[in-house]
């Protein structure tokens, strides 16, 4: 009955369990925080704006971005994963989402920034919709734990328009 | 005939109720494991609902050996969210972050590209010779949850076999030799 066979398995059952208990419960605490983020994003100058050798429309944009993202971090917060995406609408895609810019935001100390950047990522579209083109330019922020759930939010920033001629 | 008369004795005397009830006990371990994982599966609707990261290409969210938690829902495929993908001719799924989406006016039909928050450039390069963008039906699922280090033990288990046969034939030893 109290073989050491018996003793270890009931001590690494144990041992697991509270583990995982400590994990969820380290997740579950992260809904307690209602995080108060801003953002501002501004776009600057539009570099050019051409139509590829393939036919899609291409624009560089510079841009400042700055966000205050130090309420989203909790002590089960690892890194925050922050990317800025132009968002669009053409006749033949609903929605065209493409990310400019991102960066990873490994502590609480980092997470108020201000960056005057260009595009990272090409501002590429399917075809040539891009001429006189509404888009929104949204910060996504996606919080990556220690362990548990992720989380995400966004903050919109409507009413950019790119230029009705190529430049 | 005593000769025979012993032998059946001492068959008898190895006492075939408990090594039946050792092997349903045995049974059940393995079938209720089984059916957790096709429980989760039918849960989270992923047809993993566990992966295991087996690149540095997510550092430094997520490292070798971390364990993501998949979902599968109908919900549409947006930037920025952390997909599970098959490429034609891969057999070891990916795991990385959505970059930038299309979705189609007419049919909803998604067009996706995908990057390693630690990789310096897009996927394209891993996709199959050709293909510029991930369609739906490549996705396995989204990740959702993490857990850090338990995915070490199958990469240990996969990379070393010995050890998986040492665990196991221990295993099944302690589940022989107990009496309780």
């Amino acid at each position: 009955m109290h073989s050491f066979g018996y003793r270890l398995n009931v001590l690494l059952t144990q041992a697991v369990t509270l583990l995982a208990l400590m994990c969820v419960i380290a997740s579950l605490s992260d809904t307690l925080n209602v995080p108060s983020p801003s953002a501002d994003v501004r776009v600057l100058h539009i570099n050019w704006l051409h139509k590829q050798r393939n036919g899609n429309d291409e624009v560089s944009l510079t841009m400042n971005i700055s966000a205050d993202l130090r309420s989203t971090f909790t002590w089960n917060t690892k890194q925050v994963f922050v990317f800025l995406a132009a968002e669009y609408e053409t006749e033949k895609n609903h929605l065209n989402q493409i990310s400019l810019w991102d960066a990873i935001i490994p502590s609480k100390e980092q997470a108020k920034f201000s960056y005057h950047t260009i595009n990272k990522y090409r501002f590429t579209d399917q075809g040539n919709n891009l001429r006189g083109q509404e888009y929104n330019l949204t910060l996504h922020w996606h919080v990556m734990p220690k362990t548990g759930k992720m989380f995400s939010d966004k903050v919109i920033t409507t009413g950019y328009r790119l230029p009705e001629t190529y430049v | 005939m005593g000769f025979i008369g012993e032998t059946i004795d001492s068959i008898k005397s190895i006492q075939i109720r408990q090594v039946l009830s050792q092997a349903v006990s045995l049974g059940m371990i393995v079938t209720s494991a089984l059916i957790i994982w096709k429980a989760l599966m039918c849960i989270t609707g992923s047809e993993s609902p566990v992966v295991v990261v087996l690149s540095g290409s997510m550092e430094p969210g997520f490292k070798r050996g971390d364990i993501l938690f998949l979902h599968m829902s109908k919900d549409p495929i947006r930037a920025g969210e952390i997909v599970v993908f098959n490429v034609d001719g891969r057999e070891i799924p990916i795991v990385h972050r959505v970059i930038k989406v299309h979705e189609r006016q007419d049919t909803g039909e998604v067009d996706v590209l995908t990057k390693g928050d630690n990789n310096y450039g897009d996927d394209r390069l891993l996709y199959a010779q050709g293909q510029l963008w991930l369609q739906r039906h490549h996705i396995m699922g989204r990740a959702v949850g993490f857990l850090p280090y338990v995915g070490w033990v199958t990469i240990i288990m996969t990379e070393k076999p010995i050890i998986k046969y040492i665990l196991i034939g221990a295993l099944g030893l302690l589940v022989i030799t107990s009496k309780d």
